[in-house]
């Protein structure tokens, strides 16, 4: 069984509606015990760290999710899913789960033209290869919206960028971890194509 | 860096695509899931519903729409047309919607924006705006004017006043709609389109009165919008999506080319 983790962070029935055209059945669940039952795990989310933290250790769901990442469950981050995953985020100065080595900071840019969020298409360029990201051409562009960006202490486990304002992370992998800061959900067959790649994926980069 | 976004809107009436000249006379044009589908396929950028459905008994109808079009739309769908609450922001979230959008109900208590804002995330609120020409004078400094109700109602507000309020209440994104301009295909009024972009820090998009591909790229370029917003010229078979974002993209503008 698939399970996207619920833990009071956004909408998560687009999540489920965009596994259901690639044919994959989703549970959203806010149980520990199916989180580390789990098969398969999308741990998606938007909104705040600091209340995502504590939504998440108010139901156990933090250690199930490291529990899980520790014994090779395929686990698909996206957004402030990717966000938690690291070591601390400047939103809230708040400690996160730390399954990737690094941090979250806020998009600090000098031209006024440019806004935050960033919010709409851009390009993601792979820059390390993952059986996720297969297929992805140059010039394909995934939706994002987010005001915070990751940087992983080790550059080994970027494997895709976006530019605004210069390159960020925007697709981190480490083992059975994978995970994006963009929305594979409503990026059209691009993002259909990832979520499917994910349903087939056996944890191996 | 972003591509700029096409964006179509679909007037939605008791769950029938609906379009209307200078915000009267609409007429029924089809079905609104079959539509979005088309332009999902065709390489839309993003959706946005407005429902005009008069009465209040109806309005669980633009419910079913959005559950039916989030099922087979995967791009961001955005929704308005008579949200007065936080509860009805919530439910059509729950139907399927990425983005709410608010009009005359924020007019009326601007509380609204910052109760979604809280509610659902800044950037899920589009604070979606119907503006007329009336001329600078004392009580509207930019010239312009809020109207609401469906265009029905002048406020008596100067518009740049009401974006500047819209975007410190906690907007993540403003629909400029010009009434002047809607539904005559003579293009987007530039003037108020560059006014209000220069004005605030969030994204804005163009709406009412695209006719041809070269309003477009005026919007984009001079008008400085992030997203220009198309109608009529697509649901009418006129233009298609991806020729217009293949005109745009050959005028030099930055748009998502592959899907």
């Amino acid at each position: 069984m698939t399970v996207i983790v619920d833990y009071d962070a956004g909408n998560l029935r687009s999540v489920q509606r965009a596994c259901a055209e690639v044919g994959v059945r989703a549970r959203i669940t806010n149980d520990a015990e199916r989180v580390r039952a789990a098969e398969r795990i999308i741990f998606p989310g938007v909104g705040a760290a600091g209340s995502a933290m504590r939504s998440l250790r108010g139901r156990d769901l933090d250690a199930a999710l490291t529990e899980a990442v520790a014994g090779g469950t395929p686990v698909l981050g996206i957004c402030l899913g990717l966000q938690i995953s690291l070591e601390r985020s400047e939103e809230n100065d708040q400690a996160t789960l730390g399954i990737i080595p690094g941090e979250v900071r806020r998009f600090a840019l000098s031209d006024p033209a440019l806004k935050v969020p960033h919010m709409g298409w851009n390009e993601v360029r792979v820059v390390r290869e993952h059986p996720l990201l297969e297929g992805i051409a140059p010039g394909d562009e995934f939706y994002f919206v987010h005001a915070y960006y990751p940087v992983p202490r080790h550059d080994g486990v970027v494997c895709a960028v976006a530019d605004y304002e210069g390159d960020f992370c925007c697709a981190l992998g480490s083992a059975n971890y994978f995970a994006t800061q963009f929305h594979p959900e409503k990026s059209g067959r691009v993002g259909l194509r990832l979520l499917e790649r994910f349903a087939r994926w056996d944890g191996h980069a | 860096m972003l591509s700029k976004r096409l964006i179509a809107c679909l007037d939605v009436r008791d769950g029938k695509l609906a379009k209307s000249v200078r915000f009267v006379d609409t007429k029924d044009i089809g079905d609104p899931v079959e539509k979005a589908r088309e332009y999902y396929l065709d390489g839309l950028d993003e959706l946005v519903f407005y429902d005009i459905t008069a009465s209040s008994d109806r309005r669980s109808i633009i419910l079913e729409v959005v559950e039916a079009v989030a099922e087979q739309v995967f791009i961001p769908l955005s929704v308005g047309g008579g949200v007065r609450s936080v509860q009805d922001a919530t439910d059509l979230r729950l139907a399927g919607a990425e983005k709410i959008n608010v009009n005359s109900a924020a007019v009326r208590r601007p509380a609204l924006i910052a109760e979604c804002a809280e509610a659902i995330g800044d950037q899920n609120v589009v604070l979606s705006m119907d503006i007329r020409r009336v001329g600078e004078s004392a009580g509207f400094p930019s010239g312009y004017e809020i109207v609401i109700d469906g265009g029905r109602r002048p406020m008596g507000i100067d518009a740049l006043e009401w974006t500047r309020k819209g975007e410190r209440l906690g907007a993540g994104e403003l629909v400029v709609n010009s009434i002047d301009a809607d539904g005559t295909r003579d293009g987007y009024e530039l003037r108020l389109t560059r006014m209000i972009s220069d004005a605030v820090r969030i994204p804005v998009i163009a709406s009412g009165g695209a006719g041809v591909p070269e309003h477009l790229y005026d919007v984009l370029t001079d008008g400085r919008a992030d997203g220009a917003l198309v109608a009529s010229m697509v649901h009418y078979g006129d233009y298609t999506v991806s020729g217009l974002k293949r005109d745009l993209h050959d005028r030099g503008v930055k748009m998502r080319m592959s899907w």
